[in-house]
């Protein structure tokens, strides 16, 4: 009898579980989550790559290619940080949703979302990257400045 | 279901008026690789940022498909200044 009286209660209890909200809720916190987490991610370091594979070890040629044009600005190590997005499969889907961009390797300078490897490339070969990375004071404008000093 | 040069040939060209479009497979066949130079007045005073969003944003469930995806954007007046 107590048991008869009880059922209808806990299965209600379990329907109102299983209706959307509670998945819902789950998901967006979970989102929540990890859209905090990549928010600060971002925000670690001056310049932050989004890559598969690591900067000594890329694990694709356009994680490769992004580097290699890093490298070549000569951006300190202290000033970036880069994340092997095939070691956190969250990361790898989520940072993809958080730039609304649907390629890996993806480029942050100053916490702005800067582009792919297309667009790291086009920009390294017009000069803006080199300007982006100076605005952002992660590399020194060497000529004019040691010129300059030079002088006086 | 691999997706074919020429469903991202016609997706971009309902979408944008176009001076001159290369899809180029780079995967030998299976699909997965491709390389794409778009020439489009719709790219004038975009930034390639914005451009290559607007393409990311044609070609989404394209792009979800394939490994790889390169693209190059540029308007009539950059295309005619590449040219040799």
């Amino acid at each position: 009898m107590l048991r008869s009286a009880l059922q209808p209660t806990v299965s209600a209890t379990r329907a109102a579980f299983r209706k959307p909200t509670s998945a819902t809720l789950l998901r967006r916190l979970l989102s929540n989550d990890a859209r905090a987490r990549i928010q600060r991610a971002i925000e670690a370091k001056p310049v932050v790559l989004f890559m598969k594979g690591t900067p000594s070890i890329p694990q694709c040629g356009f994680s490769r290619a992004a580097i290699q044009v890093l490298d070549l600005h000569g951006v300190p190590p202290e000033k970036m940080k880069t994340y092997n997005v095939l070691e956190d499969s969250e990361l790898r889907s989520g940072i993809k949703e958080f730039s609304d961009w649907p390629t890996i390797p993806q480029l942050y300078v100053g916490g702005e979302f800067v582009g792919g490897c297309d667009i790291m490339l086009s920009m390294h070969q017009s000069g803006e990257l080199e300007k982006l990375l100076q605005d952002n004071k992660v590399i020194v404008q060497v000529e004019g400045e040691a010129a300059e000093k030079a002088v006086s | 279901m691999p997706v074919l040069a020429s469903d991202i040939e016609n997706v971009i060209r309902t979408n944008l008026p176009v001076t001159h479009l290369e899809v180029v497979d780079e995967s030998s066949g299976c699909g997965e690789n491709y390389r794409v130079l778009i020439v489009s007045e719709a790219f004038e005073g975009k930034s390639t940022l914005a451009r290559h969003r607007l393409i990311n944003e044609l070609l989404k469930a394209e792009i979800s498909q394939i490994h790889a995806f390169t693209q190059k954007t540029l308007t009539p007046k950059q295309w005619a200044a590449e040219k040799p």
